[in-house]
């Protein structure tokens, strides 16, 4: 080989690995952009929709409202003194002058006038006398970008009404009870459920499902009984909801019934809910969220370290002295962040509470766990289902309702996780 | 049993015998005969894989964590067998105490760490006046006093394994047993926790396994070498005071081992 062919060779051999290595890069550069490109789409399409959503039940639950009276409030003021600021004899005497005989009897016999207060004559008046009836609503985008049109609107077809600004999620609206008259409807009582069932339910399954993770991670040995629970926990995780309400319906509300509806503890109730009471939602609730909680928990106890059940047996320590002091510690902030995500999962379910039995009509509070309840998801589906439009504003006020709660029952969870791995540390 | 026998026995701190230690169908130690003296060091040696770590944790009958162990042979402890059916094996661990490769002091403050071994095992005298003597002991009093209350975890890794160590004493145990207790520290950490090995030799029986000649030569008064044999099961080589094994080994792998043509 003579000195001029290997310079060649050399020539050839860059030429080559430039051509190698630029048009990879390029292409490289390509795909990674296109897939750049491709997820911060997905990405955005997520917020859109959240968005979306979001304007949707805002758009329900404000907005102006036109309010036509029976009788006008101004026409009962007294000397010029407006209704609102009359004192309380003034009020029985308008209210006297307005309804019929019978009925202010039968008020009178319900509860003596001189017994109730100034503000409950005056609902009473405005009940009774007034009666404002809301004749259309707009919503939230129409209220503010369509202003004129609505007021000329309003004008026109509702001479004597009144336009005012609604929002129909306010301190009436979480402290009223469910009502048939939508404007008083509240949402207090399905609060309530909600809260007694989520109650229920994770006093139900959060020990349960701790207790199986512990057994599954520390005691059970490797065998095919033990696989075999392993493997049906996993299923069960995503066993369709509805499947649990038949569950809870057949074994809750009907085999148990006299466990449920509280006769063995000689509970009766006055309204017989039977065995489709709080217990009986929040047990199902608890069968639903319990796989949840033992796979939470049982990844949780997984990740503890090793080393450190070594040193606590190692000091003499006994098998539940080692789980107890170090491994539940340990493991407690994995166990309540399953624990958040199965509240979350419960406190939205409506089918299976449909099956087990959720009242769609009741006005009084849930008192224990042997009472008729609904929940709010179960209420929302009720009002969405009315004909009347303006159950449809309710409707998002209660949306609006539940979602802060869940955000709350969240957020409460995360400050005790939080506060319980500070104590790790 | 005569007395001499007796008194024989008894300056051994715990004694294998026949020792055979299975995980599933391998053989991790093959037919062990190994005593340890009492008050002093032994060091276990050998190359890695050889069964040192699963001899060292036969003696507190920590291989029973792993669920596929199986012992046969005898540890016998105070004339008693060890792996006797009737023996329970949390007594075994509070009188023969562990100490592991890597530091793993428990995520609770410092005077907890010491405290948590004594007050499981229904220590009754002043717990503070025990915490102060082991640390003074573990030889970490001086850095620590301050700090009591601060999260084990905030330890210096050197610091950590003391404070392992401390946690040991307080349980008040006869024996140490010491998995390569300095392997996962510096050359300064290493040689305090020598030291302290060599101070706490005064009262307990201490069986250290380490990877280090070195070490097992500056620290120790016996040393027993295992190595593989050809199912890799491991076994007892040579067993003997550390300077004899160190300047006169009797077996020929013993001698290839420590000056390094293999291992």
């Amino acid at each position: 080989m003579t000195l001029g062919q290997g310079i060649t060779h050399q020539v050839s051999n860059e030429e080559q690995r430039s051509s190698d290595f630029v048009p990879n890069l390029d292409r490289r550069h390509r795909t990674g952009r296109t897939w750049l490109i491709l997820f911060q789409a997905s990405t955005i399409v997520g917020i859109i929709a959240l968005t979306a959503l979001l304007v949707t039940i805002a758009n329900g639950a404000f907005g102006y409202v036109a309010v036509e009276n029976r009788v006008d409030p101004a026409s009962l003021a007294v000397d010029g003194v407006p209704l609102r600021d009359l004192p309380k004899e003034e009020l029985v005497r308008i209210l006297q002058e307005n309804v019929s005989n019978g009925l202010f009897r039968r008020l009178e016999h319900d509860q003596p006038f001189s017994e109730r207060s100034r503000e409950n004559v005056y609902e009473l008046i405005m009940e009774r006398v007034v009666e404002p009836r809301i004749v259309q609503q707009w919503t939230l985008l129409e209220s503010i970008f369509q202003r004129t049109e609505i007021e000329a609107e309003a004008a026109q077809e509702y001479p004597n009404a009144e336009l005012r600004f609604e929002s129909w999620l306010d301190r009436r609206f979480i402290a009223s009870p469910q009502s048939g008259d939508p404007v008083r409807a509240g949402a207090r009582t399905a609060i309530l459920g909600s809260l007694w069932t989520i109650a229920v339910a994770i006093a139900f399954a959060f020990p349960i499902g701790v207790g199986a993770a512990i057994y599954l991670e520390e005691y059970a040995g490797e065998n095919l009984i033990n696989r075999v629970i392993q493997v049906n926990i996993n299923n069960l995780a995503g066993v369709p909801s509805i499947i649990y309400g038949i569950l809870g319906l057949a074994i809750l509300v009907r085999a148990l019934e006299q466990l449920t509806s509280g006769a063995v503890f000689g509970y009766t109730d006055p309204t017989t809910a039977n065995g489709r009471t709080v217990l009986s939602a929040g047990l199902t609730l608890g069968l639903l969220i319990l796989p949840l909680i033992i796979i939470n928990s049982q990844e949780a106890i997984k990740a503890v370290s090793n080393s450190l059940r070594q040193a606590s047996f190692g000091l003499g320590a006994t098998k539940w002295q080692t789980v107890w002091y170090h491994v539940l510690p340990s493991a407690l902030p994995g166990i309540l962040t399953g624990t958040i995500l199965a509240i979350s999962r419960a406190i939205g379910e409506t089918a299976p509470l449909v099956v087990v039995g959720a009242s769609t009509f009741i006005t009084v509070d849930p008192s224990g766990p042997f009472a008729k309840f609904t929940t709010l998801p179960i209420q929302i589906y009720q009002w969405t289902a009315r004909p009347q439009d303006v159950f449809r504003n309710i409707a998002a006020a209660a949306i609006i309702v539940l979602l802060v709660l869940l955000l709350s029952l969240n957020a409460t969870a995360v400050v005790l996780r939080n506060r319980f791995s500070r104590g790790l540390g | 049993m005569t007395q001499e026998t007796k008194f024989e026995d008894d300056h051994y701190a715990i004694e294998a015998l026949n020792l055979r230690v299975y995980y599933g169908e391998f053989l991790a130690i093959r037919d062990v005969n190994l005593n340890i003296e009492r008050h002093k060091i032994t060091a276990i040696i050998g190359p890695s894989g050889c069964g040192k770590t699963t001899m060292l944790r036969s003696f507190n009958r920590m291989n029973e964590l792993i669920p596929t162990a199986r012992t046969e042979g005898q540890v016998l402890f105070e004339d008693v067998n060890i792996y006797d059916p009737d023996i329970d094996p949390v007594r075994v661990r509070r009188r023969i105490g562990m100490v592991f490769q890597k530091p793993n002091p428990f995520p609770k403050n410092i005077y907890e760490n010491v405290a948590w071994g004594a007050r499981i095992n229904g220590y009754k005298g002043d717990m503070d006046q025990l915490v102060v003597e082991s640390l003074q002991r573990a030889a970490l009093w001086d850095e620590v006093k301050d700090k009591l209350r601060q999260s084990g975890l905030s330890l210096s890794g050197g610091q950590q394994q003391r404070l392992c160590i401390a946690r040991t004493i307080a349980v008040e145990p006869d024996i140490i047993l010491m998995d390569e207790p300095a392997s996962a520290l510096d050359p300064i950490a290493t040689l305090k926790i020598e030291e302290l090995m060599r101070q706490l030799a005064r009262d307990y029986t201490i069986v250290v396994v380490t990877h280090n000649m070195q070490q097992a030569a500056r620290v120790s008064d016996y040393t027993a070498f295992f190595m593989m044999g050809e199912e890799r099961e491991g076994y007892l080589v040579e067993y003997g005071p550390t300077k004899g094994i160190f300047t006169n080994p009797k077996d020929q792998r013993t001698e290839d081992y420590i000056t390094g043509r293999f291992g």
